[in-house]
């Protein structure tokens, strides 16, 4: 099959974001005194399993967001023709959840529909059941035999998780083999020494994750493990794919925040005077305006915009992804005065310590103190800041979506999710499993995000350390 | 003082003159009021005549700064800018889509949002310094490390959760309060029991975190250490000196958002169909009517300002060493 790659604005600026992250960590890597308070991260047991967590996450948006459209199947000998439709290589990894769509709701590992319908039986009479469904444990030939084929699937996908870790520990041991010249002292090293209390950590967690994994992905092959939504499509499948929307409301809105805050922030504490006053002025005037209601307004007008302009999107999913990334900016634009009143008011007490001054008094040029001196100081409160408002942002996505100004009705989001469950709640028995899916990846997210977000401002923040 | 605080309402000038030409910028440049009327007449009426039609039925049928076929001042005055934008400033808020009068409707819609959003507040407040107080008084222990744990949990919940959760539980299963709706008066009271609490609890991992780093920064100063060393016991050092001290970032911090307490909640309003100013806004929002998302973008910022003035304020009330001049 071949396909043409198709980069979406949200895709490239998520590369750019990645090359940057990537960049910064080739920069630690070379200073010793950058490396200090990753390796006070790495200590904390709780940071190293936060952040293995936040990598799987990371990885299933990653792979959400290599996209491409595949060809139109044509004669032969004919120009290919590529369609609209926009897949990802995660939509090709769970290419069985995503196709497995049945007609309506049916609950978690449900082998039956949510809703009655007329069955036509075998002599030609009809009757009114719960239909079996399509794909969902369509390989029983019994419905009684239920439990236990699960339980024998979840043990196959157990099996397949324990030789998944295994391979990784071999080769974390093998990539340690050199150093510590041989094969076993390098598995006694990785099992025994305290230096690596922090690679263990991480491998234990890796290990759990990737035996929840593919225990999930084995059942979700027969089953819908998380049941379907309204038109049929797999919870489990949609939760997957919402995570890239949470992740990219999370770390592009930083991308496009951080340029302003630290520009107007560092700008205004270090030039003081008129300066100070136009950038506070700004930030006063946007922080005054109702957050929700500015990104309403903003939302809204460009709406307007793409409803009368239909002939700049090609496809579906580029029109949806615009709105995307429209919504990163604007909450960048009305997040970034937090950001910038902490880095001005850092950045005046700054100013005024001896190194300043003595790099002044030698006649260094102000850009060159503020690239060499300020901007370094301060760096820790842009990360610990950084990683503070992720988790705030992954939150306020449902919010936005619920009051119809998030990201695209199409796109599959958390937020999205919820808001279509809500109206499902008043029925008898309830459909609870799509909030409960989306309300779960949530959770896990935001948990992890926020502990991590703790163990960075406890290594970063030596004030706050060991009281917060 | 006086002087202060006339000098501080002359500062708010500037921002709501900026607040006001960022709004017009936003819902008449970049965003016509043709393209405006496309979307309300939809996609199969739209002829120039409809346009035309729809622009003077709700009075935008004016040039955007400046007319040329009035004469003398109302070359600058009968346009849009002055008549949507300016207006705002001597709260004369323009009618809605639907015909109705702004001003009034928020008249009308601030009470139940206030009903919801006050006892939110305060009970909240509350709770939050006696939860963060409980912590700070078992602190190093498991009980504090507990509660720290509790309070994370709580913040990695999205609102929405408890709302629905609530809504589920206490309305739904147990029959405890109405799921949702609203009645004025005190028969009302068993409507807003629910919003209330939902509302209280979603902000009480946050804040009560929050406070609790707050007391603990108090409990190692000197005057504490001193305090103890004198033979106080540790209740009396907790309320007295640790809690007196610490209200004042607490208080001050609080201070800024009571005018905005009239705005309501969105969220919480419209899930449970309280007719407050929030679901106005969220109701206006979806039926992209301009004018009403206009009027509450204006009136938000100033609450916000008044608000900034009130913590100024406040600073003197709870802080003897603050003097404003």
């Amino acid at each position: 099959m071949s396909f043409r790659p198709e980069i979406l604005w949200s895709d490239a600026l998520l590369f750019l974001l990645l090359a940057a992250v990537l960049a910064f960590v080739l920069h630690v890597r070379r200073h010793e005194h950058l490396r200090a308070p990753w390796l006070r991260v790495a200590q904390s047991r709780m940071g190293v399993v936060t952040a293995v967590i936040l990598a799987g996450y990371a990885a299933i948006g990653v792979l959400d967001s290599l996209h491409f459209r595949p060809a139109l199947p044509v004669a032969a000998r004919e120009p290919v023709q590529y369609g609209n439709e926009v897949l990802s290589v995660l939509d090709v990894l769970a290419e069985p959840l995503r196709l497995r769509v049945e007609t309506t709701y049916s609950e978690p590992f449900a082998l039956h529909l949510y809703a009655k319908e007329n069955l036509s039986l075998p002599d030609g009479g009809q009757m009114r059941d719960y239909p079996r469904l399509k794909y969902g444990g369509a390989h029983l030939a019994d419905t009684a035999g239920r439990a236990g084929d699960i339980a024998w699937r979840a043990a196959v996908g157990v099996l397949w998780g324990a030789g998944l870790a295994f391979g990784f520990w071999l080769l974390a041991a093998l990539s340690q083999a050199w150093r510590a010249r041989g094969f076993v002292p390098a598995i006694t090293q990785l099992l025994r020494a305290p230096e690596a209390a922090a690679w263990r950590t991480a491998l234990v967690t890796l290990s759990l994750l990737l035996v929840l994994g593919s225990v999930l992905g084995r059942l979700s092959l027969d089953y819908h493990i998380l049941g379907t939504d309204k038109v049929g499509q797999d919870v489990f499948y949609l939760s997957l794919k919402s995570i890239r929307t949470g992740l990219l409301i999370g770390t592009l809105t930083t991308l496009i925040m951080l340029p302003f805050a630290l520009f107007l922030g560092v700008a205004a504490g270090y030039y003081g005077g008129r300066v100070d006053d136009v950038i506070q002025y700004v930030y006063t005037t946007l922080n005054s305006i109702p957050g929700v209601l500015l990104i309403a307004a903003a939302v809204l007008v460009a709406q307007v915009y793409v409803e009368t302009h239909p002939e700049l999107f090609d496809t579906a999913a580029a029109r949806s992804d615009l709105r995307l990334v429209f919504l990163c900016g604007i909450l960048g634009v009305t997040s970034w005065t937090g950001l910038a009143r902490l880095l001005r008011g850092e950045t005046l007490k700054l100013r005024e310590l001896e190194y300043i001054q003595a790099a002044r008094a030698f006649g260094v040029a102000n850009l060159r103190i503020l690239s060499r001196h300020i901007l370094p100081n301060v760096s820790h409160l842009v990360l610990i800041t950084v990683v503070i408002d992720f988790s705030g942002l992954v939150l306020a996505e449902a919010v936005l979506s619920y009051v119809g100004v998030g990201v695209d009705p199409t796109m599959a989001s958390w937020g999205n999710m919820i808001n279509g469950a809500r109206l499902e709640l008043a029925r008898e028995p309830m459909v609870w499993w799509q909030l409960a899916a989306a309300f779960l990846f949530m959770f896990v997210l935001v948990l992890s995000a926020n502990l991590f977000a703790d163990s960075v401002r406890d290594a970063f923040d030596p004030r706050a350390g060991g009281r917060a | 003082m006086l002087a202060y605080i006339v000098r501080r309402i002359l500062y708010a000038i500037p921002i709501l003159i900026g607040v006001n030409l960022l709004t017009f910028a936003l819902f008449f440049v970049v965003n016509t009021p043709d393209d405006m009327a496309r979307i309300h007449l939809g996609a199969k009426h739209v002829t120039p005549e409809a346009i035309e039609r729809w622009k003077t039925e709700h009075g935008y049928d004016k040039p955007l700064f400046f007319n040329q076929v009035e004469q003398g001042v109302g070359k600058v005055s009968d346009t849009l800018f002055v008549d949507k934008s300016l207006k705002l400033f001597a709260f004369s808020f323009g009618q809605a889509d639907d015909g109705r009068d702004i001003a009034r409707e928020i008249g009308v819609r601030m009470w139940p949002s206030l009903a919801i959003a006050l006892p939110t507040f305060l009970v909240g407040l509350m709770a939050y310094i006696s939860f963060a107080l409980v912590m700070v008084f078992f602190r190093a222990t498991y009980l504090d490390f507990a509660g720290v744990v509790v309070c994370v949990v709580l913040m990695s919940i999205s609102g929405l959760f408890y709302i629905i959760g609530g809504q589920y539980l206490l309305g739904k299963l147990w029959h405890w309060v109405p799921v949702s709706g609203y009645e004025p008066g005190w028969v009302g009271i068993k409507f807003l029991l629910l919003p209330i609490l939902v509302g209280v609890v979603s902000g009480l991992g946050d804040s009560s975190r929050f406070y609790r780093t707050l007391f603990l920064e108090e409990i190692h100063k000197d005057y504490v250490r001193t305090a103890r060393a004198k033979g106080l016991s540790e209740r009396a050092v907790l309320f007295r000196h640790v809690l007196g001290n610490a209200m004042i970032p607490i208080l001050t911090g609080a201070v800024v958002v009571i005018p905005r307490l009239f705005l309501g909640s969105l969220i919480l309003e419209s899930f449970f169909g309280i007719p407050g100013l929030g679901s106005y806004t969220i109701d206006a929002i979806q039926a992209q009517d301009f004018a009403i998302v206009r009027a509450m973008v204006f009136l938000g910022s100033v609450l916000y300002i008044l608000g900034l003035l009130l913590t100024d304020l406040s600073y003197t009330a709870v802080d003897p060493r603050v003097r404003l001049e």
